[in-house]
């Protein structure tokens, strides 16, 4: 498991990548109302503006943490996008995306950088 | 953080763990530890506590109610010489131009006029009142604080440390004794639902927010929640579905303009901006507020732009305010459109994120009010 400065969780899956965000990013955004997913095969460039979360506060954007193919989206967040804040690192992911460069992986950080990031 | 005033029940609020937000000068609780969503909903179902301190309370003293209510009627396009002993009543200065400088809260308080204003306009109004009110005492009220208990709940609540609240009605206010002092009690809010407002001296103020948080049915509730839940009753917040530009009649406040203060009336204009809000009143505003729903579940905010359908490029209109309504369970908007496309039912486009999506007119509120009438 990687992590970004975004906030984002990157879970190796076979030769995919499983994205979400951290509960320390779905704590910071309140509660969840709306996630707008990419479509399913939209070829994507690490930092394109992927994914939108609208929670009770405000909207917030997610980017593309890899250059690659969105293959899978997490359709049950239309019903429920509180599935986010209920459980961020599980029920509540976002995204699988098929990385073009699975080395760009390394720039991220271990769990432990990102907890000493958020303090 | 230095130039942020802080509400005398600052301590209280983060003991509750509250998150602080500057607004309006102040420093304010936004959310509690329940979150915005949650305390939403536990004010429709039971009842919230809102520490709403960084408001204006002014006290307008003159020779008697009458010669008070004649004064602040040039300012205001409202009936105030009518307005009973111990009655309270919803009101807005306008400017020259027919437009809105505040919206307040105002009650008849036998010997005084009791005036609400809101915190980022209260400078201005003291200053306008003070200017424009020969005659009239204006005296600024600190020192107290200013609770709302709001929901179903509330009567209940609050009737457990004074009894006779429940006897109170809608807009009735009244002297009533909690934490062993005078408050000065409305039964009015900003949320849709059955509620008071107290101003409470500083000094009980903690006792009293702690008196009615020991009562199993009332959670504190933040800004965040204050702001849906006024938007689902679809009241207008100031400086952003009403401001100096906009007219009472665009806003849909036409209401709040009695017989006597209108065409024919007792006491016809004689307020600032009275020619075009007269003439509003007998043609027809050409823009409204209006309630706005968009389709699916993404809310469309302040700023987003309105057309008359996907494909137009001339913009209608724009949103004013927008959020998800936790008890509508849907987004919820309000805005300004033409009036020949205010009519609920009239789709509309809304482009959100460089994307069109529709959206359609609907009645306010959009969540009924639970006033005890």
């Amino acid at each position: 498991m990687k992590y970004t400065e975004e906030h984002e969780w990157l879970n190796p899956e076979g030769d995919l990548i499983v994205v979400g965000i951290t509960e320390h990013a779905a704590t910071q955004l309140g509660d969840i109302v709306f996630v707008e997913l990419p479509e399913v095969g939209t070829e994507v460039s690490k930092e394109d503006e992927v994914v939108v979360i609208e929670s009770v506060k405000a909207a917030s954007d997610i980017l593309a943490p890899l250059d690659g193919e969105i293959v899978e989206v997490n359709e049950a967040l239309a019903d429920n996008p509180g599935a986010v804040n209920d459980d961020p690192m599980g029920e509540g992911w976002f995204f699988k995306i098929k990385p073009s460069d699975a080395s760009q992986m390394e720039d991220y950080m271990s769990e432990q950088e990102y907890l000493d990031l958020i303090g | 953080m230095s130039d942020l005033e802080e509400l005398p029940l600052a301590a209280l609020h983060r003991e509750l763990g509250a998150k602080m937000v500057p607004f309006a000068g102040y420093e304010m609780p936004v959310q509690y530890t329940a979150g915005v969503m949650k305390e939403h909903l536990h004010t429709r179902e039971a009842a919230g506590l809102f520490d709403v301190s960084h408001m204006g309370q002014v006290i307008l003293r003159g020779a008697d109610y009458a010669t008070i209510a004649a004064a602040f009627e040039t300012l205001v396009p409202v009936d105030a010489i009518g307005l009973k002993e111990g009655r309270q009543r919803y009101g807005f200065f306008t400017n020259e131009a027919g437009g809105i400088l505040d919206d307040l809260m105002f009650a008849n308080r036998g010997d005084h006029l009791f005036v609400v204003v809101n915190a980022a306009c209260k400078a201005a109004d003291i200053a306008h009142m003070t200017a424009n009110l020969p005659g009239i005492k204006v005296e600024e009220i600190t020192g107290r604080s200013l609770l709302a208990l709001q929901g179903p709940a509330a009567e209940a609540a609050l009737a457990k440390l004074a009894p006779e609240v429940a006897d109170m009605k809608f807009m009735d206010v009244r002297d009533v004794t909690l934490a062993g002092v005078t408050c000065w009690v409305s039964r009015s809010g900003y949320t849709g639902e059955d509620g008071y407002e107290i101003s409470v001296p500083d000094a009980q103020a903690e006792e009293l927010a702690r008196a009615l948080l020991a009562d199993e049915s009332v959670l504190p509730i933040g800004l965040g929640a204050r702001d849906s839940l006024r938007l689902e009753a679809g009241l207008c917040l100031y400086g952003h579905d009403i401001d100096e530009t906009t007219s009472p009649i665009e806003a849909g406040l036409i209401w709040a303009i009695q017989k006597a203060r209108r065409a024919g009336g007792a006491r016809e204009g004689g307020f600032p901006g009275a020619e075009r809000i007269l003439r509003e009143i007998a043609e027809g505003p050409a823009r409204k507020r209006v309630g706005l729903r968009p389709e699916g579940r993404a809310p469309m905010r302040e700023g987003v732009a309105l057309f008359a359908d996907a494909d137009s490029t001339e913009t209608i209109g724009t949103i004013t305010s927008g959020a998800f309504g936790p008890t509508l369970g849907a987004p919820m908007s309000m805005g300004y459109v033409p009036a020949d496309m205010a009519a609920p039912g009239t789709a509309l486009s809304g482009e959100l994120r460089g994307k069109r999506a529709p959206l359609t007119v609907d009645s306010l509120p959009f969540v009924p009010a639970n006033f005890k009438r």
